[in-house]
């Protein structure tokens, strides 16, 4: 592939979203619209702006990767990442936004009135965010070293700058604009080189003559549960790999602040609606990479399959016109690692800003600072440490790696919002035990996972794959716990019920 | 009020299961009924047709169900409450 051409794609998109960010800023003049943009953006804006901000490495090179060498049994990948969007709209996406709370923490603070749990819900909003980071600085390693041949090294230290300086800068009002962009530049950048091919197509070159002329061994990789590419226990890892992005979404730190930009309850919910179209429409497209890689890059299969979707354009069309397409398909996957590398460290960075840092900053300045720069430093924070797992950790494949954020966020958040809006009797106690079993639970598999995994077996099916005993042992630790510690239901239970669940229209006393 | 909740967690469960019983099934299928693995529609085998395509449609019309449903609870909670 043309590098100068693909280097210029990557460059467009990394002016645009500055050019864009600094627009916004312009826009932005107080501290509450630096937040949360005011909540001026219309439910279409916004389901643009969550969708591009949730289509990550993962969903862009990562899903056609993992299907290309897996076969089959991935596509519950794409399936999973867009079901977890519905299970988030009827547990807790109008609830959620009528607590009125920005982050995790803040919700976890005001229903369970405990600054412990809240301090927890920090821990685990940076962990999960860190992990969820990581395979973005490997993405983008990935795609400079596929387009220059420069080490990985230098495509994450890119991503990371521009980041943070665009977070820093900028706040949400500019990253909504920028999200929104970013959506509808990666559906593009993915499509085009697929209506191209199907245009141009030749007898037995499109998807379907792939699929039908696969036979023997290859044909074994076209059927599901079929254990293709060494993946024992295909049928647990299929369920526990669903309930982990099917239950993991509503725990992902950058999703929840996005719903605070609705209006009200009613806006949340059909903003949810739209972005499960958006996705649906989206995952239309990496199998179909997938099916041709198994024609057009078979050697990737065993190596690189990460780039299968930055290869394919200019394996199937040398010349001119396959550069064009791949320099198209680099720069939608670096809006992919720029919109969710953005949308995370503007939540890790809220929480460290929050937690961490604006007291001692008080204390230690004797108040002497602004409000804006402490959440500027926690942005440069927020992107250090999966800066520094980056360097340290081994290969892992990018959706692996994700699905393991989600299997955590899965087995913590999950029970909590879940219990928290709808069950009157839980108590703090239970709020913090199930957080602590569920997320030491499943950090010590993902943990295990990043640092290397057990060879094979069910001990292997186990961690990489954890959610399916994890989330369960959450739920059971928040009920039991609970059940045993009445005394500790929060007093103001029954009046976050009522903020929780009425309608905007209504008129009561929201506490 | 809690009547309101006990309707909107009724439907919630009720879309949660549902999706639940499709989704759950179709690997349970795959694994029942291998034929199903490798019967193909117009050249196209049928789990690259769910997983792929029909799933998405189904996704989304279970979601604009939902949020009619929820919206017509609301409303008729609103209307309660303004006449009281």
């Amino acid at each position: 592939m043309s590098s100068a051409m693909s280097l210029t794609g990557i460059g467009l998109v990394i002016v645009a979203t500055i050019g864009i960010g600094l627009f916004g800023l312009r826009i932005s003049r107080t501290t509450s619209d630096f937040y949360v943009a005011s909540r001026a953006i219309t439910p279409r804006w916004n389901a643009s702006a969550i969708s591009g901000e949730y289509l990550s490495a993962a969903s862009f090179l990562g899903v056609a990767g993992l299907v290309l060498v897996n076969g089959a049994d991935m596509l519950w990948f794409s399936v999973g990442y867009t079901v977890g969007y519905l299970m988030l709209l009827v547990l807790v996406a109008a609830p959620l936004r009528r607590s009125g709370a920005y982050t995790l923490p803040d919700f976890a603070e005001t229903r369970f009135e405990s600054a412990i749990v809240r301090r927890i819900c920090s821990g685990l909003v940076v962990g999960i965010g860190t992990l969820y980071l990581l395979p973005q600085l490997r993405g983008a390693g990935l795609t400079v070293q596929t387009v220059t041949g420069a080490p990985p090294d230098v495509g994450a230290a890119v991503v990371a700058i521009i980041v943070v300086i665009n977070v820093a800068a900028g706040g949400m009002r500019s990253i909504t604009f920028v999200q929104a962009f970013q959506y509808w530049l990666k559906l593009t950048a993915l499509a085009t080189p697929i209506f191209i091919i199907l245009i141009a197509w030749r007898s037995g070159d499109h998807p379907v003559g792939v699929l039908q002329s696969l036979h023997g061994a290859a044909a074994e990789w076209a059927e599901p549960l079929s254990t293709a590419g060494g993946r024992d226990h295909p049928l647990y890892a299929t369920y526990s790999l669903l309930l982990a992005l099917c239950f993991g979404t509503m725990g992902l730190p950058h999703v929840l602040v996005r719903f605070y930009t609705n209006p009200d309850g009613r806006a949340a919910r059909r903003t949810t609606v739209v972005v499960l179209a958006l996705l649906s429409l989206f995952y239309l497209f990496p199998p179909v990479y997938a099916i041709l890689g198994r024609s057009f890059a078979p050697d990737l299969v065993a190596g690189a399959a990460d780039t299968v979707v930055l290869e394919l354009p200019s394996r199937i069309f040398p010349g001119t016109a396959g550069d064009l397409l791949g320099a198209l398909v680099a720069a939608g996957a670096f809006a992919a690692f720029l919109s969710t590398s953005s949308g995370l460290t503007v939540a890790i960075a809220g929480v460290i800003d929050q937690d961490l840092l604006r007291t001692r900053l008080t204390r230690l300045t004797g108040g002497d600072y602004l409000a804006v720069n402490s959440f500027r430093i926690a942005a440069l924070l927020a992107m250090s440490v999966p800066y520094v797992a980056f360097r340290v950790t081994g290969a892992l494949s990018l959706a692996d790696t994700v699905g393991l954020a989600f299997a955590v966020a899965a087995s913590t958040f999950c029970p909590m919002l879940v219990l928290g809006i709808w069950w009157r009797r839980m108590s703090t106690t239970g709020a913090a035990a199930g957080l602590i079993v569920g997320g030491v639970a499943a950090s010590a598999a993902a943990l295990v996972n990043v640092f290397g995994a057990p060879a094979d077996g069910w001990a292997r099916a186990l961690v990489v794959q954890p959610a399916a005993w994890t989330m369960p042992l959450a739920f059971i630790t928040v009920i039991v716990v609970s059940k045993l510690t009445p005394n500790t239901i929060p007093a103001g239970t029954a009046r976050s019920m009522v903020r929780l669940h009425t309608p905007e229209a209504v008129d009561v006393d929201r506490g | 009020m809690s009547s309101l909740i006990q309707s909107q967690l009724r439907l919630t469960l009720a879309v949660i299961g549902g999706t639940g019983l499709i989704l759950g099934s179709i690997p349970l299928l795959f694994w029942l009924a291998p034929a199903t693995r490798t019967f193909a529609i117009f050249g196209l085998p049928l789990p690259w047709i769910i997983l792929g395509i029909v799933v998405y449609p189904v996704v989304y019309v279970a979601a604009r169900i939902y949020v009619r449903k929820a919206e017509r609870i609301e409303t008729e909670f609103t209307e309660f409450v303004g006449r009281q």
